[in-house]
């Protein structure tokens, strides 16, 4: 293949979000990434739900699959491990993966999927015009809210922590340099890999805008933590880096962090598929059926 | 005898499907065909449980009203199935449940309790009571201690009465076989079919154990039919599983519900056969379990899901989003008692129409339905052709009566079907979007695996142009919509007719079936001369059927309350239905009561719509 310049990852299709809005970083830190890690578009597949973060796979020059509403997680699940070569990345917003598909969150991290899923939190449902999304906290009340949020916020690193991802991270729509960094450890991070990324949303979240957030994020790594959970902790060891990572991951208001939080070796759902389909991932569904079925083998249980 | 049915009942739990597994063996060894049904509780151990073996001289594929013996392997059994013996038939039961009332069967519901109350004339009648009302029916009731035996046999064998306890199931079947007369060299042969090792030497010496006891002489005698080896007996959702497999299925997902549970765990335990290792997925919901299907299907593998009732309602969005992307997909739907949870573990096709038409807008699907275990296997491949040939949602539908039915048939029947027909892009030179939904007369684009070199495009669940971009353009919607929906013409102009429906015997009162009502009706066209039978195997789209049903008078049969097949035929042909013959409440339609429903119909007194209403 030819060598890409980072205009070849750029799709011709224009965004058609709102001047200002955060999703424009987010975009180019993922166009950047896949250039720096020079992906092979034909090889790499970005999988979105549904809203206005949704959109970024079609401005995208890469294999682009835009789902239903929360369930961008399954969909993007079933073709890698159906097809294991493919980098996979999946995108979607608060609402979508914390509100609608926060099942799939969940079952997700148990599984440990090979995979990044970057999640843009604006704290709103942007494309309904506004609501609260399942970020926001308790009694905060954005402009297009008529009344005070009366539904209290997840913390979505908490969330990922309980549910098993392997690598979390918190990244800034408007440091596009530090996000394009995080998604690159992401992508290639051995594991699902979960990227939550603070995002104004200049149109509905006036509570926390980029004024807001210039304020109060700070980098995690230039204060020394170290996210890396190597194998064979004691429990001592183990308890501490947990309690470590619950401080920082629950820390909100003065001071926000960002950068990378949790960092495990754990076996991926590939490798656990091994145990019952041992040529997996060398032999791998999305090649078809490579040789005859043993039918006559399979049908000696039902002989009479 | 032609013909024979014996049904064993007890606890959930207690092995009695080990032992109509064992009967049932044991007879096809003795050369008869076979078929099993299998009636249980959603529950794990304790509630009532029962299964009929039916014996045939020829292919078994529907079952009677009542049967000729019965093993009542508790109290229970006695209480719940007293007319459901035909007079001249045998009761097995054990002696200490005689002490039993109906007041002390805590599983037995409250409207059974009231029923027997009402016919003996008293609040709690005795299963001494009830026993002799087996009698005065005509049927001879044979105390059989399974326990005692057990034990005696323990004593006899020197092992443990604990482990020959554990081999009731074996005893009920021998005594059984041993009873009817019929030799003991094929149970033999169907114990080694069941069990290794040390059980299986425990089981024999079991089973010969019992054939030394005497027994009285019945005037049921069952012979040998002098066996033919090549035959296979299996279930619906092992047939259909099976057929997955030939079909090339690669990746397989689900969410644990009865009855369809079965065909994934099958697929799971069997990945180690050549060809058949299938990714499969057990998925935190049916929503990921349809999603996740998608996904894989996108990069080129053969994929499918299998549901029941709420799971599959909670499929209806994913599945309108591979209509819209145009991914292969198929729905393996073992259809149960609806609405709601309704019935888990009962049988219905009360989602004939909801197959067809579920979920919101619209898009080309295929639904095709298995009326037997042969169907299952087949019509699995089928879909899977279907689906990749047609780039869209294929659903198969089963039931919860077929997924628990095992039928004995000719190995050789299970054969693969060529799997081809489907459209793919050959990969380019290049870098460049592609046009996954480029221009086709026939609606069908060619499929771009995701991975395809040379390229890449975009999919959206939006309205989407040519490279997959999302579009409002009035103009592109129509093109699009109408490139879809042709998939539906070729289709059916494609799909060969004997795929689409067979007219087993035309007639001028003419029955319409889907599904599993099939093998009932086609051994009662033996009993109903004039009476035709058109089973349809498409569903949709539907075929064309009109001009057979000109000038008929229409029936149809199936399992459902409103008729919805007829509903659906009046649609479609614009020809009345005269007749509808239903069944809702859980258990499939005899032979018997198709016979009688159609017999009335022949005479002119049955009515438009008549409800069938047999079964335990």
């Amino acid at each position: 293949m030819v060598e890409l310049k980072l205009q070849d990852y750029k799709a011709e299709k224009q965004p058609d979000w709102c001047p200002g809005c955060g999703d424009y970083g987010i975009l180019s830190a993922l166009q950047m990434a896949l250039f720096e890690l020079k992906k092979n578009p034909s090889q790499t597949v970005v999988f979105s739900g549904i809203g206005c973060s949704a959109k970024t796979p079609h401005y995208l020059n890469v294999y682009g699959v835009h789902t239903l509403h929360g369930r961008v997680l399954p969909v993007a699940q079933g073709a890698k491990l159906a097809n294991p070569h493919l980098t996979v990345v999946a995108v979607g917003g608060d609402g979508d993966g914390l509100g609608i598909g926060a099942g799939h969150f969940v079952a997700s991290g148990r599984r440990n999927v090979d995979m990044l899923y970057i999640l843009y939190d604006n704290e709103v449902y942007g494309l309904t015009k506004g609501q609260a999304g399942p970020t926001l906290g308790l009694g905060e009340k954005t402009k297009s809210l008529p009344k005070p949020n009366p539904q209290g916020r997840i913390n979505p690193l908490l969330l990922a922590f309980a549910a098993g991802y392997t690598w979390i991270a918190r990244g800034y729509a408007y440091d596009v340099k530090g996000l394009k960094e995080l998604i690159k450890e992401g992508i290639t991070h051995k594991g699902l890999a979960f990227l939550h990324v603070l995002q104004p949303c200049p149109t509905y979240n006036d509570l926390h805008t980029k004024e807001w957030f210039a304020l109060r994020l700070y980098k995690l790594q230039e204060e020394g933590y170290d996210p890396y959970v190597p194998e064979g902790l004691s429990p001592e060891e183990l308890d501490q880096k947990m309690a470590k990572f619950q401080e920082k991951a629950a820390e909100w208001g003065e001071r926000i962090p960002t950068g990378v939080f949790w960092k495990a070796e754990v076996p991926t759902f590939e490798e656990r598929l091994k145990a019952y389909l041992p040529r997996y991932p060398e032999v791998y569904p999305a090649l078809g059926q490579k040789e005859a079925l043993d039918l006559e083998g399979l049908l000696k249980e039902f002989a009479l | 005898m032609e013909e024979f049915t014996w049904r064993v009942g007890g606890p959930q739990g207690g092995g009695i499907e080990t032992a109509a597994t064992l009967f049932a063996r044991a007879v096809a060894k003795g050369g008869w065909w076979v078929a099993t049904k299998r009636e249980y509780h959603s529950n794990i151990m304790g509630r009532h449980s029962y299964l009929d073996v039916r014996l045939g001289r020829k292919p078994v594929g529907a079952f009677r009203d009542r049967v000729d013996f019965l093993v009542a392997l508790d109290g229970e059994t006695l209480a719940r199935h007293l007319g459901e013996v035909r007079p001249g038939g045998v009761l097995l039961y054990d002696p200490k449940v005689l002490d039993l009332s109906v007041h002390k069967l805590p599983m037995l519901d409250h409207r059974v309790q009231e029923a027997l109350a009402e016919r003996f004339g008293k609040g709690d009648p005795s299963l001494k009571e009830i026993l002799a009302a087996y009698a005065e029916a005509g049927v001879q009731p044979l105390p059989y201690p399974y326990e005692e035996v057990a034990d005696r046999i323990g004593a006899e064998l020197g092992v443990p009465s604990l482990q020959t306890r554990r081999t009731l199931n074996t005893i009920a079947v021998a005594a059984s076989l041993h009873l009817l007369g019929f030799p003991l060299e094929p149970l033999l042969e169907a114990l080694a079919l069941q069990f290794r090792g040390k059980v299986l030497e425990l089981n024999e010496k079991v089973a010969q154990a019992v054939y030394r006891e005497e027994v009285p002489r019945l005037s049921l005698s069952l012979r040998l039919n002098g066996y033919e080896p090549g035959r296979v007996y299996l279930t619906g959702a092992q047939a259909a599983a099976l057929g997955k497999l030939a079909g090339g299925l690669r990746f397989q997902t689900y969410y644990p519900i009865s009855p369809a549970t079965d065909e994934s765990v099958y697929l799971e335990a069997h990945t180690n056969f050549q060809g058949a290792d299938v990714a499969v997925v057990q998925t935190e919901d049916e929503i990921a379990a349809v999603t996740m299907a998608i996904g894989a299907a996108l990069t080129g593998a053969r994929a499918a899901t299998a549901t029941s009732g709420p799971g599959f309602s909670l499929m209806a969005e994913g599945m309108g989003f591979a209509g819209m992307i145009e991914a292969p997909l198929v729905v393996t739907l073992y259809q149960r008692g609806g609405p709601s949870t309704g019935l888990p573990t009962r049988t219905e096709q009360g989602d004939l129409l909801f197959a067809i038409r579920g979920g919101h807008g619209e898009y080309p699907r295929l639904v095709l339905a298995s009326g037997d275990i042969l169907d299952a296997f087949l019509d699995a491949q089928k879909a899977l052709a279907w689906a990749w040939r047609y780039q869209t949602v294929v659903v198969h539908l089963l039931d919860k009566f077929l997924a628990s039915m095992a039928q004995s048939l000719p190995k050789e029947a299970l054969t693969p079907l060529p799997q081809n027909g489907e459209k793919r892009l050959a990969p380019r030179e290049g870098f460049g979007p592609y046009e996954r939904y480029a221009p086709a007369e026939d609606g069908i684009s060619p499929f771009i695996p995701l991975g395809t070199p040379g390229g890449f495009y975009w999919m959206t669940s939006d309205e989407h142009d040519l490279e997959g971009h999302i579009t409002e353009d009035p103009v592109l919607r129509e093109y699009q919509m109408e490139k879809r929906m042709e998939k539906l013409r070729t289709a059916r102009r494609e799909i060969p007719l004997e795929d689409q429906y067979t007219l087993y015997r035309d007639g001028d009162v003419l029955v319409l079936g889907f599904g599993t009502v099939k093998g009932t009706l086609l051994e009662a066209l033996d009993h109903l001369p004039g009476v035709g039978y058109l089973h349809l195997k498409l569903l949709w789209p539907f075929p064309e059927i009109g001009p057979l049903l000109e000038g008929k008078r229409l029936v149809t049969v199936e399992h459902n309350y409103s008729g919805q097949l007829a509903d659906l035929v009046q649609q479609e042909t614009l020809k009345k239905v005269h007749h509808r013959v239903v069944k809702y409440n859980g258990r499939p339609i005899t032979l018997d009561e198709a016979v009688e429903a159609l017999k009335a119909v022949l005479a002119g007194t049955a009515p438009e719509r008549l409800v069938l209403r047999k079964g335990v």
